[in-house]
């Protein structure tokens, strides 16, 4: 890319080059902006609203505006802190998420970002929806009472599998994860274990079966390391390997 | 009963009506519903094949609208407009009647498979409420006697085309006309005056005319078809947004009605300024009623030389336009949504930038304005900027149509110079007793009688047309609960704050009318609002929280009368939770219950 320029996020300049999003230059800056709908490498989504920063005085989702040459970014601030613990008790209300009973437990970028932002416990209404589980695939499970919509496991089945397995469906409060077939069941799609798709899944909504307690709980991901250093690297590792 | 299609026949004809393009998939579900009442899978699966797309964005769409229905509703679908006003003209006692008289539950298909009855968000007939709709065709004005004729046309099974025409006539109500409702204007008028001058020359009269956008954002008009007109693109598009849903709000259905040359032409000199050659309406799927007649005026404008090759006898200026019907999603308001739900997909707000000017409608520029604003544009291309700048203030220019309804003597469509008094509107409309005006819908400001020295202008009150006036008598709490269910259920689910959001705020008003709300709930409430307010992904979400903020902050009386506590109050309900216990033992019993001490 050609151009390049800075913004100030919190303060400190941040060197950007011409196409790049605040989340892209500021990861490559070593700074962590939460986020669950966005991954390095894919289409910015912008459906979580976690990584909202205030942009020249107006909040926007991080992940999917460019930076700007002298935009003045807020990121580390009570009230974006505190509206983002807000958003994450949102998501742990909305859906059924019992981390004790969970095999993605410490592995799950969910209940990961909640530590992050200091989650103690969702303070809005359990909406406790009834969701389906599917578990017709030989290899792997779908699990409807994790899924968080953010719709990664969607866009990595069409732009990077080729294959539109996923979709959501249905709006509002009542939006699904809709699986390409006509039975509704994951069995009949053409999904395989090793499809991005499977593999992108921030938390415990599809996860391939039979691996469940490989690494025992204690010792897993996020039980190691906060999600805020494993995000920052494992975006360094993907931008080693793009440029190899 | 008339005969039902075959699906493959259905999906064939639909299909090929529209040579097998994916973006018209949102008229080709409405087409193939409309032969087989439903979107039955192997529908979906037929559909999927014939598109050449992946069967899950085609349950994808089907699931998003409202309209859509995956199990049969039967020869006769009806559904009742649930907005306030609606209600406060007797639309509960209207739907429960006809259930009565039809023998059935609303939201359930009669025994015998005839008929459905069930709610709708507001249909834009607030004037002449409580309304409906019959597969998809509007009863305006209902009563008990005209609810009996219904029945007892369901019951013969009459088709609709025989049902007697008086059921479906919507009245104008135009009660006070200006420049817009008012002046005979003659088709091509304002073309001819394009030609004559020259597109920048247009563009510079609407620049001086300082034209704001009337769909409620109050953009800039010239400026928009400016940077359109700059725009690259090997094809541009023109796109009248005619998706009026916000509820209290029906003055575009009173331009489509009754001055759709007006609109149309306003669309064809945006074409000739920006270099568009294709135009579409995307009209709400409730005001299906207007379509015949409006694919007849374009077809007279055709015939006219107005639209097609070569309008008015100019080499290289060519137009038409073609009409989108919506399927119930108050969301493709929202332009970059309305051009989602254009190309066939869930009206789902875009990532902005970039706007629709330089990336809309197949990812080619496009001009989206409301028709109100395309009207306006027509008559300045006609008259001049100067003279509509004359009128207004400065900030806001020209007239302003207001959809005035609720506790009034003369609902209807009022146009008037922007800048009038919210008193002068209640006086003029003969509203008595009003303790507070609803301006600009459920997402608008609601003004109380302390303030009814406001004005309705960009620099005040700003409005997309509504004016629901709430008499004395109302209960304002009710009013905004009614509100809080319309943006829970209108909700497109994208972003977190608003999807949760909508539906918590909606719990939580519930849980006040039940009589359990307390303190905290009051806390909760102005919680969620911020983060509505601060981080959601478009306006729905910034304004879906706004008639509860207000009525809470202007009518605090009508929330803490609902307070059982001040202090906490479980939403949980012990003792309804043994309800299904209590059902499955056939216990009903003191010991089967858990009273809980009343305070």
């Amino acid at each position: 890319m050609s151009g390049a320029g800075a913004f100030t996020l919190d303060g400190m300049a941040i060197a950007y080059r011409d196409g790049e999003t605040i989340m892209e230059a500021a990861t490559e800056a070593g700074v962590y902006i939460p986020h669950l709908c966005h991954q390095p490498g894919f289409k910015p989504h912008g459906s979580c609203k976690l990584c909202t920063v205030s942009i020249n005085g107006r909040n926007g989702a991080a992940c999917t505006v460019r930076a700007q040459d002298g935009m003045t970014v807020l990121n580390n601030t009570p009230e974006l802190n505190d509206s983002r613990r807000a958003l994450t008790e949102m998501l742990f209300v909305e859906g059924n998420h019992i981390c004790p009973a969970c095999e993605k437990s410490g592995e799950c970028q969910l209940q990961a970002v909640g530590y992050f932002v200091g989650m103690m416990t969702p303070r809005f209404d359990h909406f406790f929806p009834a969701r389906d589980l599917d578990a017709s695939h030989p290899e792997v499970l779908l699990d409807r009472n994790r899924c968080i919509l953010c719709e990664l496991c969607v866009r990595a089945s069409r732009d990077m599998d080729g294959k539109d397995v996923f979709a959501i469906g249905g709006r509002g409060i009542r939006a699904r994860l809709i699986v390409n077939s006509p039975t509704g069941l994951l069995a009949d799609t053409n999904l395989s274990a090793k499809d991005k798709a499977v593999a992108v899944c921030p938390v415990g909504a599809i996860l391939v079966k039979r691996r469940a307690y490989e690494t025992p709980i204690g010792r897993r991901l996020y039980d190691r390391q906060p999600i805020s250093e494993v995000a920052l690297e494992e975006a360094k590792t993907l931008k080693g390997k793009g440029h190899g | 009963m008339p005969r039902i299609a075959p699906i493959s026949e259905a999906v064939g004809h639909s299909v090929e009506r529209h040579g097998a393009r994916p973006s018209h998939l949102v008229q080709i579900l409405r087409e193939v519903q409309a032969e087989l009442r439903c979107l039955p899978g192997p529908a979906l699966d037929e559909l999927a094949r014939a598109l050449r797309t992946p069967r899950v964005r085609v349950e994808s769409a089907a699931s998003f609208y409202h309209f859509f229905h995956s199990e049969s509703h039967g020869a006769y679908e009806i559904l009742f407009s649930d907005n306030i006003i609606d209600q406060m003209l007797g639309k509960r006692e209207m739907m429960q009647y006809l259930c009565k008289l039809l023998w059935l539950q609303p939201g359930k298909l009669s025994e015998d498979g005839l008929v459905y009855v069930e709610s709708t968000s507001d249909i834009g007939m607030a004037d002449q409420g409580p309304a409906a709709l019959v597969n998809g065709h509007v009863l305006p004005s209902l009563d008990e006697s005209r609810l009996e004729l219904v029945a007892g046309l369901i019951r013969d099974q009459k088709p609709l085309a025989r049902w007697p025409r008086m059921l479906f006539e919507v009245a104008d109500n135009v009660r006070k006309a200006g420049p817009l409702l008012g002046q005979a204007f003659e088709p091509g008028s304002a073309l001819r005056k394009v030609l004559k001058q020259g597109a920048e020359r247009t563009l510079a009269e609407l620049d001086a005319s300082n034209l704001r956008g009337r769909g409620g954002a109050g953009f800039k008009t010239a400026v928009k078809w400016a940077s359109c007109r700059r725009a690259q693109g090997s094809e541009k598009h023109v796109v009248c947004n005619a998706d009026e849903g916000e509820p209290g709000t029906f003055k575009d259905r009173v331009l489509l009605q009754s001055h759709a040359d007006l609109v149309f032409e306003g669309m064809t000199l945006a074409a000739r300024v920006i270099g568009a050659s294709h135009g579409m309406v995307y009209l709400r799927g409730e005001y299906l009623y207007l379509l015949q007649r409006l694919e007849a005026v374009l077809a007279r404008r055709r015939k006219d030389g107005l639209l097609g090759k070569g309008i008015l006898g100019e080499q290289g200026f060519d137009f038409d336009i073609e009409i989108h019907l919506g399927a119930g999603a108050y969301i493709c308001g929202e332009e970059s949504a309305l051009i989602e739900s254009l190309e066939g997909k869930p009206g789902k707000p875009r990532n902005r930038p970039p706007y629709p000017d330089t990336f809309g409608y197949l990812g080619e520029p496009t001009g989206v304005n409301n028709v109100e604003t395309f009207a306006c544009a027509a008559k300045i291309a006609v008259h001049g900027g100067a003279w509509f700048a004359g009128m207004g203030t400065p900030a806001s220019t020209g007239s302003k149509l207001m959809s005035v309804s609720g506790d009034v003597k003369r609902p209807g469509v009022y146009e008037y110079p922007f800048g009038v008094s919210v008193k002068q509107v209640l006086s003029d409309c003969g509203a008595g007793n009003a303790q507070a005006v609803q301006v600009g819908g459920p997402s608008g400001t609601c003004v109380s009688w302390r303030e009814f020295d406001r004005r309705i202008c960009f620099e005040d009150v700003p409005t997309a047309g509504a004016f629901m006036v709430f008499s004395r008598d109302r209960d304002m709490f009710e009013v905004a609960r009614n509100f809080a269910h319309f943006f829970a259920h209108e909700s497109c689910g994208f972003c977190t704050p608003c999807r949760v959001g909508t539906s918590l705020l909606r719990n939580h008003m519930d849980k006040l009318a039940a009589g359990k709300g307390s303190a905290y709930d009051m806390v909760q409430m102005k919680r969620l609002m911020h983060i509505m307010l601060t981080m959601s992904h478009c306006g729905l979400g910034h304004t879906a929280a706004n008639p509860v903020v207000q009525t809470m902050e202007k009518f605090p009386d009508a929330y803490e009368r609902r307070l059982r506590n001040l202090d906490f109050e479980p939403a949980f309900d012990l003792d309804g939770a043994l309800q299904t216990a209590r059902l499955i033992t056939g216990r009903d019993d003191e010991w089967a219950h858990i009273v809980s001490k009343q305070p």
